[in-house]
């Protein structure tokens, strides 16, 4: 008993002694003016090469650049985001930001208990009345949504001109709006350069499952070479390294999704339809720090370079420079409001 | 258990003990990471007890895991290993917004509350029915299959949300229409905005009406036995099969009913993952409780605790520190009870 007690006063001692510790460099004070700004990520958290990674980008570059005071919090579960938000705001973060359109009805709830801090929201899904017309959100957040359709044309002209097939694949994750539109964008490039092009257009499934489902991916692009199609654009977050699978064994070509994807099948990669969250991102902060930050809704697209495609060494030998003129010639088009980009099916 | 006198000394110094150790070790793994113990504890302290908010997120995350720990525990008892409380917890919190979304809004909340807390357990009995059942006519594995049906259940839950119920791009059901039960906050107005209700007295009556069943009934008594000494109590007349399915049975209602805490308290809806772990937690829980209804309330506070101060301590060491601070307690634990009990045993066969 006595032994007990004195192994446990000694662990406690120990404990106390710890807390006192202080390692170089931590807790260093931040600077009083830089400007201080919160980001909690989706559940997928960091790692996943999509927007969470790229959020991140987004926030250390301005660490980097802009010296702000940057600070990220990962959730355990679903139940955790609003907290999360909340523990940043009830700091008096000057940005607090949620990555993904799963952050809308916690972002709306905090907006109005903090009107004076800037919220922002990646994907933040803007809602429509009954007669469907817009409802604004809270004036302090800003919805940063991105045109994906944009950047999914300029790829479906690039995969009808360069592709060498009339017939063109779509290989989407979750049967859903948001992967609608890059379907939508992707089948209007094919056909603004290509009308009698057909686009076989198919769907994971129906559930988030189907955003990280490899073999069904896979499966999906293989029945698709083998129906004659050269150029599978997916859009369907890990599911898509099925579709790349599928690719290097048909020797055939895929569109990347999100990053510039050419390493995950070198050779095999036509190009990637890139969104630009860490840009998004660092923007936002950027305004936060020089005071021009407003709600409202704040689209990306071709024109904000918030959406666009890949164009580099790895994938020059593929894309001849006609082709690469024509669609250079499609974007400004749209950049300038001649061709309008359907967002539906 | 409760046939022996309680031993102050058998029962505290363990889990202190345990809890010296797991500190001590985060000392460490937060010096490793380059931060300050001080600091770090500190805003562990300070986020979850140190003020009303981060206390009313801690009950409410202790609200959770008392009842997926009770899942896990009562099973347990009897000899089961319940893996499925992650989906048991998830199908209750469905069933109780379906309740919710069906009842017409003039019903009372009081009336609406309950119906959907019955609604709730009978989901995550459900679902704990098949692995009951099959280890009672089988003898199948009840590990395999409750780990087999977290998949199925929770993506049959996944589709049902996306592909039928869900409001567009979010991953959740319409709000229920009543059943909502008030939050600490409309009390006590200190509280304001954390996600504490009084669904936590339901969990609380739930633990204090298992130890009664435990030990004061005489199906608990056959439940005990029955995981002590299954061939001894089939000879004392005692059907092992049924003990089992029922076991299964009530560890599921419970976990189904700790659903409520997120869709009738907090958000007022299912949504996709609103429990994430909890499930797994629980087991924690339980052992850590040493599948004691007390023990589990207490061991409950811990992890909440713990969890709720990941999240504070976030934005200075990563999540992922706060995983393993976990893992310390549950092995701390594991070790201290047989170790502490051989020394005071020890010791006391000497003094007498």
């Amino acid at each position: 008993m006595r032994k007990l007690l004195v192994v446990l006063g000694g662990l406690v001692l120990l404990h106390v002694a710890l807390l006192f510790a202080r390692p170089k460099g931590a807790d260093a004070s931040p600077a009083t003016k830089r400007v201080r700004v919160g980001i909690v990520f989706d559940l997928g958290g960091r790692g996943d090469k999509s927007f969470n990674d790229g959020a991140y980008e987004g926030g250390e570059r301005a660490i980097r650049e802009l010296g702000a005071d940057v600070t990220f919090i990962e959730p355990g579960e679903g139940s955790d985001r609003e907290p999360g938000l909340r523990l940043l705001a009830a700091e008096g973060m000057d940005l607090v930001m949620g990555v993904g359109f799963i952050f809308t009805d916690d972002l709306n709830k905090l907006a109005t208990e903090y009107p004076k801090t800037h919220f922002a929201g990646i994907d933040y899904a803007i809602s429509t009345d009954s007669t469907g017309k817009v409802i604004p959100p809270p004036p302090n957040i800003a919805a940063l949504k991105f045109r994906e359709e944009e950047g999914s044309f300029l790829v479906g002209a690039l995969a009808a001109l360069a592709g060498g097939s009339k017939k063109l694949g779509f290989v989407g994750g979750m049967d859903s709006p948001l992967i609608r539109k890059f379907e939508a964008g992707y089948t209007a490039g094919v056909k603004h350069v290509c009308p009698d092009c057909e686009v076989i257009a198919q769907y994971a499934g129906v559930t988030p499952i189907a955003f990280r489902n490899p073999s069904r991916g896979k499966e999906l692009a293989l029945s698709q070479y083998q129906q004659g199609v050269k150029v599978i654009f997916h859009a369907s977050g890990s599911t898509g390294l099925g579709v790349f699978e599928a690719a290097r064994s048909m020797n055939a070509l895929a569109i990347g999704v999100d990053a510039d994807q050419f390493r995950e099948a070198p050779g095999h990669v036509l190009t990637s339809m890139v969104k630009g969250i860490d840009a998004a991102v660092y923007d936002a902060i950027k305004r936060a720090q020089n005071g021009t930050f407003a709600g409202g809704i704040i689209g990306f697209g071709l024109a904000e370079n918030g959406v666009g495609y890949v164009y580099d060494a790895n994938n020059k030998a593929q894309i001849p420079d006609a082709v690469r003129a024509k669609v250079e010639a499609l974007k400004a088009e749209i950049i300038a409001g001649k061709i309008k980009v359907p967002s539906t099916t | 258990m409760s046939g022996r006198a309680m031993r102050w000394d058998e029962t505290l110094l363990p889990p202190l003990m345990a809890l010296a150790i797991a500190a001590v070790v985060g000392d460490l793994l937060i010096l490793a990471f380059g931060a300050s113990p001080g600091h770090v504890f500190g805003l562990l302290f300070e986020g979850t007890w140190g003020n009303a908010y981060g206390f009313g997120q801690t009950l409410y995350k202790t609200t959770t895991l008392v009842c997926t720990g009770l899942a896990v525990a009562i099973p347990l008892r009897a000899g089961l290993f319940n893996i499925g409380a992650e989906s048991q917890i998830a199908a209750g919190g469905f069933a109780a917004a379906l309740a919710g979304l069906a009842l017409p809004a003039g019903v009372p909340w009081p009336i609406a509350a309950v119906l959907c807390l019955l609604a709730a357990a009978i989901g995550g009995g459900l679902v704990a029915a098949v692995p009951g059942a099959l280890r009672a006519k089988f003898g199948a594995s009840e590990v395999i299959v409750t780990i087999m049906l977290n998949f199925i259940v929770l993506a049959f839950l996944n589709w049902v949300v996306a592909a039928k119920l869900h409001v567009p791009e979010s991953l959740h059901t319409p709000e229920i229409a009543t059943g909502g039960v008030p939050r600490f906050a409309d009390f006590i107005s200190i509280f304001h905005g954390s996600a504490a209700n009084v669904t936590l007295f339901v969990a609380l009556a739930l633990a204090a009406k298992m130890w009664w069943y435990l030990f004061r009934t005489k199906q608990g008594y056959e439940l005990r036995a029955v995981g002590l000494q299954p061939e001894a109590a089939e000879n004392g007349g005692v059907s092992l099969g049924r003990t089992w399915f029922q076991a299964m049975l009530i560890g599921g209602a419970i976990a189904g009913a700790g659903g409520i805490n997120y869709v009738l308290g907090y958000k007022h809806y299912y949504e996709e993952g609103f429990a994430t772990g909890s499930g797994y937690i629980g087991i924690a829980v339980a052992l850590v409780g040493r599948n004691h209804p007390v023990g589990i309330v207490f061991a409950a506070l811990l992890f909440a605790t713990l969890s709720q101060g990941g999240l504070a301590v976030n934005a200075v060491v990563p999540k992922q520190l706060m995983d393993v601070l976990q893992a310390v307690v549950i092995l701390a634990v594991a070790v201290c009870v047989p170790e502490v009990r051989r020394v005071l045993r020890a010791a006391g066969g000497r003094a007498a």
